[in-house]
């Protein structure tokens, strides 16, 4: 890439330098990130592995095939993003525009099922803290069997101190269906932060699209590789999300 | 370095390794593989995430110092989890007692 019209900064000895710096300050920001989930995933495996009958129970509740589908998706967004990249090394710049507004449309595509399934979950009563109800699909499943009526709303203000009986008997409840609840908290959290990721990543896609046709082109490419490693590095965090969250309970 | 293009093909075929093993996770989890399914799904992901981390991310042909970065932080994460895990499943040995299955605690 010998570009005449190289924008070098003057704290950078060449181009090759100045490329490099970008991208090892994207990867250190990815270990940041990695220490963010890491987190998320570490808590996740502690209870999943002291209420393992729970978790898989709760996983019984999430679509499957709408997770896979949502795999593929993402996957396809990183190939769209790789591509857009390849096209910023070969200064074409039409194609770099095509294929970042390609991943946007894919990463689009996946919030679209992921706000459906979102909301889904709120009508089978499965969001800790709105009107959460676990008895609710149980009932939906097994018939009017299980479905306890007495719980009308989300009990978590009676478990700060129980006090009368019907208190103490929806304490119960919530013991009894407090792992699903768990996994559901993890489930919303850790899939909810991701999807703020992908937003916060098809944002700063969108202002690279309205500035590629007007920046120059030896510039764009560290740009363009830097926004890849921060999508793949999301693409990363679904592949790990997606058979913890949505298989265990598959059996 | 990765500044040479990477020719589009690499990509394709890394892509329909990732969809090809996503099929796998998903179809292995209707197969009765008892404790050896949350190994067997891990290893997948893990195999998905190193295609993402060496081709997509092109770590493949990146200098030493990133490769060192990306070392360190997967050590870091095997730390959390391997050490908070050994905390967790060892709480209830008692020391100079048989060692025996702790009682099931579910909820």
């Amino acid at each position: 890439m010998a570009d005449q019209n190289i924008a070098l900064a003057h704290h950078f000895a060449n181009v090759d330098q100045q490329r490099e710096s970008a991208t090892f300050g994207m990867w250190i920001f990815l270990v940041t990130e990695a220490l963010l989930f890491g987190g998320l995933f570490c808590g996740y495996t502690v209870y999943r592995s002291t209420y393992s009958e729970g978790f898989e129970d709760a996983s019984t509740h999430l679509d499957v095939l709408l997770g896979t589908i949502n795999t593929a998706v993402l996957i396809g967004s990183s190939l769209t993003m790789a591509m857009a990249h390849r096209a910023a090394q070969l200064s074409q710049r039409k194609q770099i525009n095509i294929y970042l507004l390609l991943t946007v449309l894919l990463g689009s595509v996946f919030l679209g099922i992921k706000g459906y399934e979102y909301v889904h979950k709120y009508h089978e009563r499965l969001v800790p803290g709105l009107r959460f109800d676990y008895s609710h699909v149980l009932a939906q499943e097994h018939g009017a069997g299980e479905r306890d009526e007495h719980i009308e709303q989300d009990s978590s203000s009676v478990m700060a101190s129980p006090r009368t009986d019907d208190q103490i008997a929806e304490a119960g409840l919530i013991a009894r269906y407090g792992p699903q609840r768990l996994f559901f908290s993890f489930y919303f959290l850790m899939t909810g932060l991701h999807a703020t990721h992908m937003v916060i990543g098809m944002a700063v896609m969108l202002v690279l699209i309205g500035m590629v046709p007007f920046s120059r082109l030896s510039t764009t490419a560290p740009v363009v590789e830097v926004m890849g490693l921060y999508w793949h590095f999301v693409d990363i965090v679904w592949i790990f999300l997606f058979p913890l969250l949505y298989l265990i309970g598959v059996q | 370095m990765s500044e040479r293009p990477v020719a589009p093909i690499t990509y394709l075929l890394v892509f329909a390794a990732l969809l090809a093993l996503t099929g796998l996770t998903t179809g292995i989890a209707y197969v009765p593989l008892h404790g050896w399914a949350h190994p067997v799904a891990l290893v997948i992901a893990i195999t998905k995430a190193a295609l993402v981390v060496l081709f997509f991310m092109h770590a493949l042909h990146s200098e030493a110092l990133v490769k060192s970065t990306i070392a360190v932080s997967i050590i870091w994460i095997v730390m959390l989890i391997g050490l908070t895990m050994a905390d967790v499943t060892t709480r209830d040995w008692v020391p100079g007692r048989t060692l025996a299955p702790a009682p099931a605690t579910e909820g």
